[in-house]
């Protein structure tokens, strides 16, 4: 998903994304348990009589079994398909009769499931929601035409375009043992094998309340929210524990890699490189939040410093970025990109862009540029306390891959707090060759 | 399971009125719970005056208008609005030339300026223009054999030729290198025009700085802009169907019949009747029988899609190469259905139910109120039509879809366009 006719429904998008704002006017977040062990968070936001209802589930794509890739995404799409007290479609055909908006998506580390509503439906959502956390009904009638959705999903997203092809291959090979290099919709030929089977298999182990965060932001009393949250999820039986996810760890990377993409539909050659790098989970705080300033300095739009040297002052590329995927639970992605020039070959940028690098300690760590990039991303947490879905995924996204609401609450100091030294320390450490992988798409022939 | 519908009768946002002293209305909405200020606005313009060879235009001109402006390079420009996370940015549309601000309340004079800056003193330097040339023809290539925007080109090729509607606003590889420095000057001097500006406010800021701020960024542009007046003109090509073989597994389908303009009087009941057909939801007829049913395609959809000289209601899908026929007949059998039974009271009353009371989901964050208001202000719906637009889709009758049924599926015939390699 999602299921509306537009827009991504697996999320590998880059960054961490903005963290929410804590000063006097920002948000103030509650959380609770219940008996049950599903964690509750609850963000009111007064403005518009509406609310945000997500259940997240602790599991995503990199907690597939090994020869089922594809299947946390598969099961995301079956959800809709119906329980023993509603039949297939009763859910979405409420939400759409109460003029909810509704989705859900599927990461590597987390499964989610979303309404919009007006206020007043929000003990509605609660009600078919827990009742999908423990009452899935499938029938192979419905599994098999679902199975052709999400391959044409496949077909839209990856097998018609070369520049996909080529980050799933650039994934698989940064990856060598981790899961984080299977893509999240999975490989084709497993898709093609996923039955009702692995889908109820995977259900059973992960659907369960310990293991789900019920996250609403909006127009609510958190009372309220808790009082809704008992007389529905709070029904749902616990199994005694939550699921264990088993996750290899990612060796040491030794070698340098490269791959490339040769197709003849590829009109527009770009260069892509990633690199191994600790995540907001398995970095010190301090760490992540470095990498963060750094993926901005770098490269976060025209006043970075690739952006400048690559694209204003050398003029071998007509845009140049940075990413670093903070949130993740093991060993994640810190990313640069390069658009060269018409007349520059891959080569040639590749060379700048190394050139570019190797020179960062002295050419890119200026204090202006280091308080900019803290700025904006600083004030992005201003911007995220302006919609409310935005703080609902930043706190679900958090909590389901172990971090705390007081590890969002301290962000922005993380991110004031980093110093020059830091930056030096993380980039020597992370922009290493050894730990890289080197992607290009060009044209075949 | 039945619901009880709740109506929901409180407009969505208070919607206040502000006429600057120089004499600019600007729509602005108060809120002080997110300490920042969102504008958005529209000059009336944009890529359909594009002269003859030289599509990319209006284009290439918006993305230039924050790459230096007055005494401050691109490069010098770009920091001042970095260094205080101002987020300004330009776009042009097919009907006009935009733009929208996002600043922190504490940095509202900085922002205010640099965008007075950028709608007044536009440098476009040559090396600005070569390098922005430079970007936007890299992403034309690198589009260039994607199936969704081969079949998009080609659809507005053949559904408006001849007419500036039929040519990409993004231009094309031969068109921008036609473009010179004076062309930008030139469409700048006539875009950028206070006489009919909207402009809209949104966030921690009061009515009466609204007015100066506003006033200080737009009064000094000039009064009327300088326009080409664009023809009316309807879809062509209806019943057609087009291929563009490319060989990629899965085919990109486009397909479209008339539409409605906004200020036609039965625009309100053709929106309710494209809801029921394409619209958003996974309740729709095409996405019930296309995907849930069959399997034929993860995204299938339709949409009203209104210029200010034009009018069509277009519809999407993808479909893996063999069931392409297969989905052209489920999709003409769905228009064939609806155009001959017409909706059902409960399909009517649902669509109902789901458009009123979504309609305030689009207004939970500032700039999406602020876009809102100003597209209602383009579209000359009137300041009030917040409050009243619930009412009018809820005074949709049955009659009232057949007869927007009957002028926009016609005879049920349709412009198509697939990119792919269809087995057909």
């Amino acid at each position: 998903m999602p299921r509306t006719p537009a827009g991504p429904s697996l999320i590998h998008a880059p960054g961490a994304g903005a963290r929410p704002d804590f000063s006097a006017e920002g948000p103030q977040v509650h959380s609770y348990t219940l008996d049950n062990g599903m964690d509750v968070v609850v963000v009111p936001d007064t403005r518009v009589p509406v609310a945000t209802h997500m259940v997240w589930y602790r599991n995503g794509s990199a907690d597939d079994p090994i020869g089922v890739s594809g299947i946390a995404h598969f099961l995301e799409h079956l959800m809709f398909k119906g329980t023993e007290k509603h039949p297939a479609g009763a859910f979405s055909k409420v939400v759409s009769e109460l003029g909810g908006q509704e989705n859900a998506f599927t990461s590597y580390d987390y499964t989610a499931y979303f309404q919009r509503v007006a206020k007043e439906h929000l003990g509605t959502m609660m009600g078919f929601e827990a009742d999908r956390m423990a009452n899935l009904r499938l029938s192979d009638e419905v599994v098999a035409p679902e199975r052709d959705v999400v391959l044409e999903e496949r077909r839209m997203r990856v097998e018609t375009d070369p520049a996909a092809q080529l980050s799933e291959a650039m994934a698989a090979s940064l990856f060598v043992h981790h899961p984080y290099g299977i893509p999240i919709i999975g490989w084709m030929h497993e898709i093609e094998a996923l039955d009702r089977g692995h889908a109820l298999d995977y259900y059973g182990r992960f659907y369960t309340p310990e293991n789900a965060i019920l996250v609403v932001a909006g127009d609510v009393v958190p009372d309220e929210v808790l009082r809704l949250a008992d007389a529905s999820y709070g029904r749902v039986a616990p199994r005694g524990a939550r699921p264990l996810r088993v996750r290899p760890r990612e060796p040491e990377p030794r070698a340098m890699r490269r791959v490339a993409v040769a197709d003849p539909r590829v009109e527009q050659p770009t260069l892509q490189r990633l690199y191994l790098a600790p995540s907001v989970v398995t970095g010190s705080a301090r760490e992540s939040a470095a990498l963060e300033v750094l993926a901005e300095l770098l490269g976060g739009g025209p006043t970075s410093y690739l952006y400048r040297r690559l694209v204003l002052d050398e003029g071998v590329a007509v845009n140049a970025g940075a990413w670093y995927m903070a949130s993740a639970i093991d060993d994640t992605r810190f990313a640069l990109y390069l658009v060269p020039a018409h007349d520059v070959g891959l080569e040639a940028a590749e060379e700048a862009l190394d050139a570019a690098i190797r020179a960062v300690p002295d050419a890119a760590l200026e204090e202006a540029a280091i308080a900019r990039a803290k700025t904006r991303l600083v004030a992005e947490t201003v911007y995220a306390a302006d919609s409310q879905t935005s703080l609902a995924r930043i706190y679900g996204a958090a909590l389901a891959i172990g971090e705390t609401i007081e590890d969002v609450k301290r962000w922005p100091s993380e991110v004031e707090a980093v110093t020059r030294e830091d930056l030096a320390a993380a980039a020597g450490r992370v922009l290493a060759p050894h730990r890289s992988v080197t992607g290009q798409l060009r044209k075949a022939g | 399971m039945s619901v009880a519908v709740t109506p929901v009768t409180a407009p969505p946002a208070k919607v206040g009125r502000v006429i600057t002293p120089a004499g600019i209305e600007v729509w602005h909405v108060e809120s002080h719970v997110v300490p920042l200020v969102a504008l958005s606005f529209l000059f009336e313009g944009g890529a359909a005056q594009d002269p003859d060879g030289k599509a990319g235009l209006a284009q290439t001109t918006a993305r230039l208008l924050d790459e230096g402006a007055g005494p401050h390079s691109s490069a010098a420009f770009h920091e001042r609005l970095a260094d205080r996370a101002i987020e300004l940015s330009f776009s042009a549309g097919p009907d006009s030339l935009g733009g929208t601000l996002k600043t922190l309340t504490r940095h509202a004079d900085e922002a205010f300026g640099l965008l007075r800056l950028a709608l007044l003193e536009p440098r476009f330097d040559e090396a600005d223009l070569e390098r922005v040339r430079a970007q936007s023809m890299a992403s034309l290539r690198y589009q260039m054999k994607d199936p969704g925007t081969v079949a998009s080109r080609r659809f507005f090729a053949e559904a408006f030729p001849g007419h500036p509607y039929g040519t990409p606003t993004s231009g094309t590889l031969d068109s921008l290198p036609a473009i010179s420095r004076e062309d930008v000057v030139a469409l700048h001097r006539a875009q950028a025009a206070r006489g009919r500006l909207k402009v809209a406010v949104v966030g921690a800021i009061a009515a009466d700085e609204v007015a100066r701020r506003v006033d200080h960024a737009f009064a000094a542009l000039p009064e009327e802009p300088t326009l080409t007046a664009v023809p009316f003109t309807a879809l062509a090509g209806v019943g057609a169907r087009h291929v563009v073989e490319i060989d990629v597994p899965q085919s990109v389908i486009r397909f479209a019949m008339n539409g409605l303009p906004w200020s036609d009087p039965d625009f309100v009941p053709a929106y309710v009747l494209n809801h029921v057909l394409g619209g958003g939801a996974f309740t729709s007829r095409l996405f019930q029988e296309v995907r849930e049913k069959r399997g034929l395609a993860y995204s299938v959809g339709t949409s009203l899609a209104t210029f200010r000289a034009a009018a069509t209601t277009w519809g999407f899908t993808a479909t893996k190469n063999e069931r392409v026929p297969e989905a052209l007949a489920v999709i003409a059998g769905e228009i064939d259905r609806l155009r001959e039974e017409g909706p059902s009271a409960e399909e009517l009353e649902k669509a109902k139910a789901y458009l009123t009371g979504s309609y305030p989901l689009g207004f939970d964050t500032s700039t999406k109120i602020a876009s809102q208001l100003v597209q209602i202000a383009f579209n000359d719906l009137g300041i009030d039509y917040v409050a009243r637009r619930n009412a009018l889709v809820s005074a949709v009758t049955l009659d009232d879809v057949r007869r927007a049924g009957a002028r926009m599926l016609g005879d049920g015939r349709m412009l198509t366009v697939i990119a792919g390699k269809p087995d057909l």
